[in-house]
């Protein structure tokens, strides 16, 4: 009996505690942590993500929603098999109030696993896999930048516009590559044309030539390619180099030539790609997004960093509305839910499946940019198949 | 007189060890709970590769192969909906393992020395290319487990996995019942074969051993526990993804074990322990700032330091230091 | 398929398997002669690419050369970094077990990928072939073979060359072909084998090197690129036989074959086929195609 009273009055005490220790988290910062690749082969693209929300941040004074703002970091490795523990680090031990995070599909897959486990916000700025706003969609999770079906989705349409009929497709054998083709398929199929053969290679093999050898004997109407990074590069120049590009034009969604033509060179000139991002849009608010960020970094920046300023943009604005306080979740997402994000890539709106509804658009590839050349499609959705909410 | 000081001090730091790991949740903060639970599951990882490499002097490349494919097997035998009982589930998961185990070591024993570290290595990569590439499993994106297993009589939960506490302390218990599995294999009859295979396995098969039916009853135990550490980490993750076999993760467990020292238990389970602990060390903000995300360049640093100057393993630095301080007359 | 579609994929096969062999060919050397295990080879091809990179512009500024004087810099860079790293670090594993040596350059992996993070970032960059070596070569209609793959091909099957002729015809291979099977004949012999095993690390390290470099321009350098060629390397030397170079000669063919068609024939089972094919091999023949000695 005794030992009862003792544990009631602990429980009481840890209460009390708890709501002092609430009570005082109203004036503290609010807790962002970043989880991303900071190690390996998306290095690079986890650093503008990271420049990038730290910008907008910079921007407001430092502050969202009138609360200054502390960062946590975690290098994720782009290794799925730590990802929960990763993730862990941020939610059980830094106790954050938001995610952002991450590149990598199969990291973010366990991460959004983790978020609606604990109901903690997140925010994904990158990685594109369609289960996050698919079968796994929830009310805690957001994603501030596309998902694989919609850039495929986009350049099928093109392809098919201009008169694909016969396209052969290409991609490494992995969830993301499988998610764009299908969505290349689709938007084909809806113009017309059809993809007459799927070739895969293992991940992360850069040995392309054997396809290429096929793609000349298949002798396509075009060409459709998923590669991201180093593969992305390598199978550019190496289309180019087998002279392939002069008569079978390549298409892609815009990770095949973004962050990576200055390595490409003259193999990527003039192709067309197709993303929510593009070089020398009449926006506004690209224009002085660039300015400020070449000025803060002393680097250009690229749609990846655009992601995360779009990230804190979105956190920003469900923040506004809770003035800061975080406790008031539901508050805070039908804010974010509701938000008109006032982005560089131009102005967007968040589906059912808290996917941004965006244009994407048709970009050829001159000199070292990606130039806008039209919007492929106007206010393009995902379909978030899948999705119960 | 000597023995029995051998074992007191081998008993006494085990005995802390097992204290301070069950008090531990009443003291550490969730996210340290959560980590040391996961240190446990790589340590029974890391001691069933022990049994192959310290016990038997077979080197394995290709040990992540049976972590992930009890992984896999476990999201992929659950059902979707209710929670499935352990009572059935753990046996399924560890017969599948085993078999998977007692296939690849029929093919990987008949080459021997750097050519099975390499075999191994093979069969591991290509257990991983059929979860990665085919839709078996949801491929590269890897799949869910949505329920914990449980272990009910009945109406009556005996064990919920889904309760952190529970779990840590099955763990836990896992750990302990491995530990001291592979402690009375070691000490019987079919141990002391495989010490003598390590030794020198010409000898053994000119006593008259057949030493082929030994060393593949090794390798689909130790096949099968590093089954349990696969099974408790696809529960205790909820997600299994391919990277769970990948090559790195072969050679992860293999650096724990050598650096804890090979041919002790403990230094399977010490080596676990501080492969985490180095990690959060050198991925500490805190104590390096913003040279935390190069993490590796002092990781692989001590990693070489520890080669240099630790070639038995940190368990055996005790004995070596004071062997170091007080001069050895003449070893009788 | 075709027959001119046939030959067109046995010429790529060929082509990706020689420049495997020009990796696999250092590492099946240290493997064979100093019986290391070098987990850290793959670090050593991402550093030659990494100096193609850095060097051919400096090369190109300073010097007024261009590719090839950067390659021979590079070499010479190799040769003496092999060298320092074999006093400093290698030497300490030739009476340790091979799970040290695995955990040694394991080690080496991780301070090579972060000290490349440090110096040169992480961005992916690309290398641009000498300008005399750019253009291609039209095969039927619509395609076009780059002359500098062709050129690669070329400067693997000198190498090749070369290293049969060293290790058949010269005092050193002698001794080499010596050493690996019974040391302290060498010794007796009057060679000093620390010296030896000096410059066959050194020798290995600048095979990678070379091999790196010559890659950089089609390959581009990028992060993480070494561990990929490891994987396959290590399957080269398995196949062929620890120590052979005949035997990472015909296995890198071999393994271009079988990735190859494997890629264009059955795609579904790709990933698996190069390692099928080094199980079968081991199952059929336990030490190799071709056993050194």
């Amino acid at each position: 009996m005794k030992f009862r009273r003792q544990t009631f009055a602990a429980v009481l005490a840890a209460g009390a505690f708890c709501m002092a220790a609430a009570g005082a988290h109203a004036q503290s910062k609010v807790k962002v942590g970043f989880m991303l690749p900071y190690t390996g082969t998306y290095a690079a693209l986890g650093n503008a993500i990271e420049n990038g929300f730290r910008l907008y941040v910079q921007e407001q004074g430092g502050k969202l929603g009138g609360r200054e703002v502390e960062y946590f970091k975690v290098d994720d490795e782009s290794e799925p098999s730590k990802a929960v523990d990763n993730m862990n680090k941020l939610v059980k031990r830094d106790n954050v109030d938001v995610v952002v995070g991450t590149v990598h599909s199969g990291v973010v897959m366990a991460m959004a696993k983790v978020a609606k486990d604990t109901n903690t916000l997140l925010v994904v700025p990158n990685a594109g896999a369609g289960a996050v706003t698919g079968p796994m969609c929830a009310p805690n999770i957001f994603r501030s930048s596309f998902s694989n079906w919609q850039p495929g989705y986009a350049m099928g349409k093109v392809a098919g516009e201009k008169g694909a009929k016969k396209v052969v497709t290409i991609t490494w054998k992995y969830a993301a590559g499988d998610e764009s083709v299908e969505g290349f398929r689709e938007g084909l199929k809806s113009a017309g044309g059809d993809v007459v053969k799927e070739l895969t290679l293992p991940f992360p093999n850069v040995e392309f030539q054997a396809l290429l050898t096929e793609i000349a004997a298949t002798k396509p109407d075009a060409v459709y390619a998923f590669f991201a990074g180093g593969g992305a590069v390598k199978f550019v120049k190496d289309y180019a180099a087998a002279g392939l590009n002069k008569t079978i034009p390549l298409y892609g969604p815009g990770f095949l030539t973004d962050g990576t033509l200055e390595a490409q060179g003259a193999a990527a000139q003039g192709m067309l790609t197709t993303l929510h991002y593009a070089d020398g849009l009449d926006v506004p608010k690209d224009k002085a997004f660039r300015a400020d960020y070449t000025k803060t970094y002393k680097s250009a920046p690229d749609v990846y960093a655009v992601q995360g300023y779009d990230a804190a943009q979105m956190l920003g604005a469900g923040l506004l509305a809770v003035k800061g306080d975080v406790s008031k979740r539901n508050d805070l997402i039908a804010a974010m839910e509701k938000a008109h994000i006032d982005s560089p890539r131009g102005a967007f709106t968040l589906s059912k499946a808290h996917n941004p509804v965006q244009d994407i658009y048709l970009r050829k590839v001159v000199g070292n940019e990606n130039h806008v050349e039209g919007v492929a499609v106007k206010a393009l959705a995902d379909p978030a198949r899948g999705c119960k909410m | 007189m000597k023995h029995r000081h051998r074992t007191d001090s081998a008993v006494a730091p085990l005995g802390l060890a097992l204290v301070a790991l069950a008090v531990f949740p009443f003291l550490g903060g969730q996210f340290y709970v959560d980590l040391v639970q996961t240190t446990m599951i790589l340590s029974i990882f890391a001691l069933s590769l022990e049994l192959l490499v310290g016990t038997t002097g077979l080197v394995s490349f290709g040990h992540a192969a049976f972590f992930g494919i009890a992984a896999y097997a476990t999201a992929l035998l659950s059902p979707q909906a209710d929670a499935p009982s352990l009572a059935w589930l753990l046996p399924a998961v560890l017969a599948a393992t085993a078999l998977a185990a007692a296939v690849i070591g029929a093919f990987s024993l008949r080459t021997r020395g750097v050519y099975f570290i390499m075999v191994t290595l093979a069969f591991a990569q290509m257990a991983y290319y059929v979860f990665h590439d085919t839709k078996l499993a949801g491929g590269s994106d890897g799949i869910y487990l949505y329920v914990k297993p449980v272990l009910a009589i009945g109406n009556f939960t005996l064990l919920d996995l889904a309760s952190a506490h529970t779990f840590y302390y099955a763990t836990l218990c896992a750990l302990v019942a491995v530990y001291m599995l592979l402690a009375l294999v070691k000490r019987s009859r079919f141990g002391h074969a495989l010490a003598g295979i390590r030794a020198n396995e010409q000898r053994m098969r000119a006593a008259g051993y057949s030493t082929y039916p030994y060393k593949l009853a090794a390798f689909v135990l130790a096949g099968t526990l590093a089954g349990v550490a696969g099974f408790l980490q696809a529960v205790k993750d909820g997600f299994v993804n391919p990277e769970m076999l990948a090559w790195h993760q072969s050679g992860a467990v293999l650096l724990m074990v050598i650096l804890g020292g090979i041919g002790s238990l403990r230094g399977a389970v010490v080596g676990a322990f501080l492969f985490v602990l180095l990690k959060e060390l050198f991925q500490s903000e805190a104590l390096f700032g913003g040279f935390a995300r190069h993490w590796q360049l002092p990781l692989g640093l001590t990693i070489i330091a520890c080669v240099a100057l630790m070639p038995n393993g940190v368990v055996a630095m005790p004995a070596r230091l004071r062997r170091m301080r007080t001069p050895v007359p003449h070893a009788g | 398929m075709d027959l001119a579609v046939f030959l067109v994929q046995c010429l790529n096969a060929v082509q990706y398997g020689l420049l495997l062999f020009l990796v696999a060919s250092g590492l099946t050397l240290i493997f064979g002669i100093l019986g290391v295990i070098n987990l850290a080879h793959g670090s050593f091809y991402m550093i030659g690419a990494y100096l193609a990179y850095a060097l051919a512009p400096w090369a190109a500024a300073h010097l007024g050369g261009g590719f090839f004087t950067a390659l021979l810099i590079g070499l010479v860079l190799s040769v003496a970094f092999g060298y320092v790293l074999e006093w400093a670090f290698v030497s300490y594993l030739y009476h340790r077990d091979h799970l040290q040596q695995v955990l040694m350059t394991y080690g080496l992996i991780l301070v090579f990928e972060e000290l490349r993070s440090i110096l040169a970032g992480d961005d992916v960059h690309g290398v641009p072939p000498p300008s005399w070596l750019a253009g291609s070569i039209p095969l039927g209609h619509v395609m076009t073979y780059p002359v500098y793959r062709l050129f690669m091909s070329g400067v693997c099957v000198v190498v090749a060359l070369g290293l049969y002729a060293i290790i058949a015809r010269t005092r050193l291979g002698m001794a080499i072909r010596a050493g690996a099977s019974n040391r302290e004949m060498v010794q007796a012999l009057g060679v000093d084998i620390r010296f030896l095993y000096r410059i066959v690390f050194a020798a290995g390290v600048a095979l990678a090197v070379l091999a790196g470099m010559i890659a950089a321009p089609v390959s581009s350098v990028y992060p993480g690129m070494g561990n990929q060629v490891l994987i396959v390397s290590f399957v080269v030397v398995v196949i062929g036989g620890i120590g052979s170079i005949r035997g990472a000669l015909v296995a890198s063919l071999l393994v271009g074959f079988v990735d190859t068609f494997g890629n264009v024939l059955i795609p579904q089972v790709a990933g698996v086929l190069v390692y099928v094919l080094m199980a079968a091999v081991l199952l059929w023949r336990p030490e190799g195609l071709f056993r050194a000695g």
